[in-house]
């Protein structure tokens, strides 16, 4: 049969023999070693995402482990701080208190060591004034008896003038 | 006035390029041609006359020839990057290595994206068809020269600009893309692929037309010694260049294009009960 153009059944199958051939050895010697190596790169990256993944999982879980154990020593921290205020309180308190009732008690003393000073000085006082009293009682009755015994002496010298 | 100094260099290569053109114009003797322009441009259509002997088996098409020394070429080539390139790969690639990377990357998203159902034997026809095309017609730029049996030298030219090579391609296609149907659809996708019987021509003669065109015009070109300076730049290099990466794309796309279209699992549709619908029927008659 003569077809146009040419054609040759023959060599149409030998180019298909020829392509065959190129294509199997494409194919085993280059695009499949080429895409296995391609494959293994990406499996080794995607495998290194993941477990960098993983890892920031890990971190995330450890940082909010961390931020839950940090909120609860503040809790903690917070319990302790009003706590121990209101101890502070209450020693205060007592303190306070205590100060107060010594306060009380020095006043108290206070005012009866003033009371029995007030009473040692009043009686001192009175002693003295008695002495100073029964002194001056004692100089006006030595003056007096002087006196009348100077004017005795003036009346008796007197008279005796007189009487000369 | 300074006088501009010409480089010498210029000097010297105008000198060689006179030397040359005036040897290339004293040698050529138009008596010496053995066709005309009519039987050259004929023979590259149809090689009824070019004929090679392969082996001492039978007289081919120089296509034949072309195609057989492609295929040992990038098989040599390939097995070359196979034994001392491929196992020195880096995880961090160098120049070469990314180029073949992106090489067959290129096809292997070529066929993902056509082909999202059934790509593994795809990527693989593409990479290799598109190689095949590519090489195959940058060939003709390096213009090995063989025998024919009438004794004359020809420039082996693009295997892909006979049209035995370019059926030979545009049918494998086709049984290609008929095998992806088979494999997504079963017998449903051979009947798939059939709607598109069309297909294998329309492939076959796109590739022949293009690469064809390319020869004939390449052929005019050098047939007469005036246009075979500066002219061949254009047509013999950017021509030819543009034409391997169109047809390299285009056959490549088309391909993965059907494969994908045939190969896609079609919802089987559900069957309509026939006695629901005479009821419907009869009610609404009623």
């Amino acid at each position: 049969m003569n077809i146009p153009l040419n054609i040759d059944w023959q060599q149409i199958l030998l180019h298909l023999f020829n392509f065959g051939i190129l294509a199997a050895g494409l194919y085993y010697l280059l695009y499949k070693p080429v895409k296995d190596f391609m494959a293994k790169r990406e499996a080794y990256y995607q495998q290194m995402e993941s477990e960098a993944n993983n890892k920031i999982e890990e971190a995330n879980e450890l940082h909010s482990k961390y931020e839950n154990q940090l909120a609860a020593l503040d809790q903690e921290m917070e319990q302790k701080r009003s706590q121990v205020s209101r101890e502070i309180d209450v020693l205060q308190e007592k303190e306070i208190a205590e100060a107060h009732a010594m306060a009380e008690q020095i006043l108290t003393d206070a005012r009866t060591m003033a009371q029995q000073e007030k009473t040692r000085i009043v009686k001192e006082a009175q002693k003295e004034i008695a002495e100073m009293v029964s002194q001056e009682t004692e100089k006006l009755v030595l003056k007096s008896v002087s006196d009348a015994y100077d004017q005795f002496l003036d009346i008796a010298e007197g008279s005796v003038t007189d009487a000369s | 006035m300074k006088k501009r100094k010409i480089p010498a260099g210029i000097v010297v290569l105008c000198l060689v390029l006179a030397g040359l053109l005036a040897g290339i114009i004293r040698t050529n003797h138009p008596g010496e041609k053995h066709e005309t322009i009519k039987q050259a441009m004929r023979d590259a259509v149809l090689h009824e006359d070019g004929k090679i002997h392969l082996l001492g088996i039978k007289n081919v098409n120089p296509a034949v020839i072309s195609a057989i020394t492609i295929t040992v070429i990038l098989l040599l080539i390939a097995l070359c990057i196979r034994v001392f390139v491929i196992p020195k790969f880096q995880l961090v690639p160098g120049k070469f290595q990314l180029l073949l990377e992106e090489l067959v990357g290129l096809f292997d998203g070529l066929a993902k994206s056509n082909s999202p159902h059934r790509n593994g034997f795809l990527g693989a026809y593409i990479f290799a068809a598109g190689v095949y095309i590519f090489t195959s017609t940058i060939f003709e730029l390096f213009g090995l020269q063989a025998i024919t049996v009438a004794g004359h030298s020809i420039a082996l030219p693009a295997p892909l600009s006979d049209i035995n090579a370019a059926i030979a391609m545009g049918c494998l296609s086709y049984l290609i893309i008929m095998s992806g149907g088979i494999a997504g659809n079963g017998l449903k996708g051979i009947g798939l692929t059939l709607k598109d019987f069309s297909l294998p021509i329309s492939m076959s003669f796109r590739l022949f037309g293009a690469l064809l065109s390319g020869l004939l015009v390449t052929e005019l070109v050098y047939y007469y010694i005036h246009l075979s300076f500066v002219l061949p730049v254009a047509v013999g290099v950017l021509f030819t260049l543009l034409h391997a990466l169109i047809q390299t794309y285009v056959l490549t796309m088309l391909t993965a294009l059907f494969y994908g279209e045939v190969s896609e699992p079609h919802a089987k549709k559900p069957k309509k009960d026939k006695k629901n619908k005479k009821k419907t029927n009869q009610i609404e008659v009623a």
